[in-house]
């Protein structure tokens, strides 16, 4: 890899040339192995492994699942009950993977607001964000379609509603929402595209992982303070990295087992804590839910997308001004899409010249209130749609792009920037200091 | 950071979970103690099996439990009852439709409960996973995360929620039933106590009845609880150790970096 100066590798052995002047994989997995990484990540660095390992999880799950599953409109409910009852581990395999849903998206949601935080975002590293941007709309689209095949209740009343909103689109919407069920209205040829597609997705998914790890090991990681690594000479970059392995390998791990024990925690004793107890009643196209809710992740962008009515006078203008054409349910599908445009556009919104919101005293506040922004609009996707929901949705969604379209391009401009150090060694040695200011030359307790 | 966004993250997890609004808000649930109850809680076997003599005699008249195996009535985790006691209740108890004779004939352990659909009423095999007993504070779910899903509190609490007010709309009646939804309830009461006699002289006043027949819609709806329980619990505790021996490799490999000699 193109990159920060380092150690690539070299080919001892007579078989290990051979194969290297043929196939250079060991040299490829070596330099992806041993990549330099800046010193100074935190915490908030660990959520990569944990999304890698997610995405494994549901497709190791996921494949021993559909060896029991049959996607029928009469059979899928049942098939999903001989798994919970005759297969062997089955209702472990099927929480697994029905928990591991969740835990993926607690991990994005940590992964793009580290991102948002520490500006992982900006040159040299639009690519990067690009292409997450997009494994979290497949990561929608699959979870979304996954929720569907086990043919409850709320799976058949949550397709309905969101094919519904691409009938919301003027004119081609009716005959695209036809054309995506299959049919007049969600149906067996529904769940059998739906099926197809759940399969599809998670490879596409794992092969733009591989383009999302390329792009950043191609500009280096971000990390805390935002400043690059040193690529004067190799030894210059020696001293704000050190190699992904072993170091950030068994960070990572740690980091992993931990949150494991709580996710294994979840899925034995509250399973179905995250689910939707409707979602225990098989699909009846004659009935609908009380209530209406999706899957928690999607909770924020469906407050978004409720929170714009026709009386809201920004839907009005609209209406006007297209001659009706703009009605609110599109405005709100539009809102909906947009926000996530917005948080796809932050690279050229962010006008700041500082990279790391831990330098940017103004900015701190206002990614604080999205964070808070966020969890709100979670909660509010969840609550029905009448007053006071109504309003907070709109003053949650309205802060959401106000943050992305006003407050990132204008506080560029007004904010003052605290000094950034240096470099990245510059910043690791004021934490850590050398051994003789920490009195570290005592000896480790494991020794 | 990572404490906050940790933190917002569970905070999340716990605020917005979806069964927090589950179909029956608004009706008072009761929190009755099921033995199944918590991380170690375990079915009560004895309870399981007067839950399913119930069942047989009063709730089997309207109601099918289409997904439950007969012959998981001898799971170790469940009634337990031996196989051959197994194999006399379904000969006895139940008739299937045999595609291959074309003609009924009487239940073996292969088969499953019959499906009832005659008067409409819905099967049971799932339903105390298909309603929450509890839903607040605001909305959020949380009291799951102490009470549990109170699946089994609901039906208990619905077979006990009869006020004895009735009302006839169109043509039906429905019952006062301060645990359900609406309140209004067109299952007339099934069980008034006494309504069947336990072989161990067991209670069969009304709420105990209540009890054990939640607690076998619980084990019909979640059969392999106790498994589940297992495994988390060895996941649990095995990734607490891991967790443990990472932590101080990690300490060990990164302290000749963070505390280089000079």
């Amino acid at each position: 890899m193109a990159g920060i100066p380092h150690d690539h590798y070299e080919p001892k052995t007579g078989v290990e040339t051979w194969v290297h002047k043929r196939l250079p994989i060991v040299g490829l997995l070596y330099d992806t192995i041993m990549i330099p990484t800046p010193k100074n990540l935190n915490w908030m660095w660990i959520w990569g492994i944990v999304l890698t390992f997610c995405l494994a999880l549901q497709i190791i799950t996921g494949i021993v699942l559909v060896m029991h599953y049959t996607p029928h409109v009469d059979m899928a409910f049942a098939s999903v009950e001989h798994i919970m009852r005759d297969v062997n581990g089955g209702f472990m395999l099927r929480y697994l993977h029905a928990n591991g849903a969740s835990l993926f998206f607690v991990a994005v949601y940590a992964h793009i607001f580290r991102g948002l935080y520490y500006g992982s975002y900006k040159a040299p590293r639009e690519i990067t964000w690009i292409i997450g941007m997009l494994i979290y709309l497949a990561m929608m689209g699959t979870a979304f379609m996954g929720y569907v095949l086990p043919w409850g209740q709320m799976s058949f009343w949550g397709a309905t509603v969101i094919t519904g909103l691409f009938g919301a689109i003027p004119f081609i919407g009716e005959p695209i929402q036809t054309w995506l069920l299959g049919g007049p209205a969600v149906d067996n040829a529904t769940l059998n595209r739906f099926f197809s597609l759940h399969y599809l997705l998670p490879f596409v998914i794992a092969a733009l992982v591989a383009v999302h790890i390329w792009a950043f090991h191609t500009t280096g990681n971000n990390n805390p303070t935002g400043v690059e690594v040193r690529r004067t000479s190799k030894a210059d970059a020696e001293k704000d990295t050190v190699p992904f392995w072993p170091y950030y390998v068994i960070k990572d791990l740690f980091a992993l087992a931990v949150i494991l024990a709580v996710f294994f925690a979840i899925v034995g004793f509250m399973p179905n804590y995250l689910g939707h107890p409707d979602n225990y009643v098989e699909a009846n196209p004659l009935a609908t839910p009380a209530h209406i809710v999706p899957e928690w992740y999607f909770l924020p962008f469906y407050a978004i997308l409720r929170a714009f009515t026709s009386e809201v006078w920004v839907v009005q203008i609209a209406s006007f001004l297209t001659g009706g054409i703009v009605d609110a349910k599109f405005f709100g599908v539009l809102a909906m899409f947009g926000a996530i445009i917005a948080m796809a556009l932050a690279p050229w919104l962010d006008t700041s010249s500082v990279r790391s919101g831990k330098y940017r005293p103004q900015f701190k506040w206002w990614f604080w209130l999205l964070v808070i922004d966020f969890i709100a609009l979670m909660w509010l996707g969840a609550m029905p749609a009448e007053e006071p929901y109504a309003s907070f949705s709109l003053i949650g969604a309205a802060y959401w792009f106000g943050y992305f379209f006003v407050i990132l391009p204008l506080l560029g401009v007004i904010e003052k920037p605290l000094p950034v150090p240096a470099t990245i060694e510059e910043d690791f040695d004021a934490h850590y200091g050398t051994s003789s200011d920490k009195g570290a030359t005592a000896s480790h307790p494991a020794e | 950071m990572f404490k906050k966004l940790a933190l917002s993250a569970v905070a999340a997890l716990g605020l917005f979970s979806g069964s927090a609004f589950a179909a029956g808000e608004g009706g008072h649930v009761e929190d009755f103690d099921f033995s199944f109850e918590g991380p170690f809680g375990a079915y009560d076997q004895a309870q399981l099996q007067r839950g399913l003599q119930i069942f047989t005699e009063v709730c089997s008249a309207c109601h099918g439990l289409k997904f439950v195996p007969l012959r998981t009535l001898s799971d170790e985790g469940g009634p337990g009852i031996p196989e051959d006691q197994v194999r006399a209740y379904a000969a006895q108890n139940f008739e299937v439709f045999d595609a291959e004779l074309d003609d009924t004939r009487p239940a073996t352990p292969t088969d499953h409960f019959p499906a009832n659909t005659g008067v409409g009423a819905p099967d049971l095999s799932l339903m105390a996973k298909a309603r929450a007993g509890f839903h607040g504070p605001y909305g959020t779910g949380l009291s799951q995360l102490f009470n549990g899903m109170g699946g089994a509190e609901y039906i208990a609490s619905v077979l006990t929620g009869y006020t004895g007010e009735t009302k006839v709309e169109a043509g039906t009646t429905f019952y006062e039933n301060h645990a359900f939804s609406t309140g209004w309830i067109a299952m007339a009461p099934p069980l008034s106590g006494e309504d069947v006699e336990f072989a161990d002289g067991h209670s069969n006043e009304l709420h105990h009845e209540a009890q054990d027949i939640a607690a076998f819609l619980m084990w019909t709806a979640e059969p392999k609880m106790m498994a589940r329980k297992h495994a988390g619990f060895v996941g649990v505790l095995f990734l607490t150790l891991l967790s443990v021996l990472l932590y101080l490799t990690n300490k060990r490999i990164w302290r000749p970096i963070k505390y280089k000699p000079e």
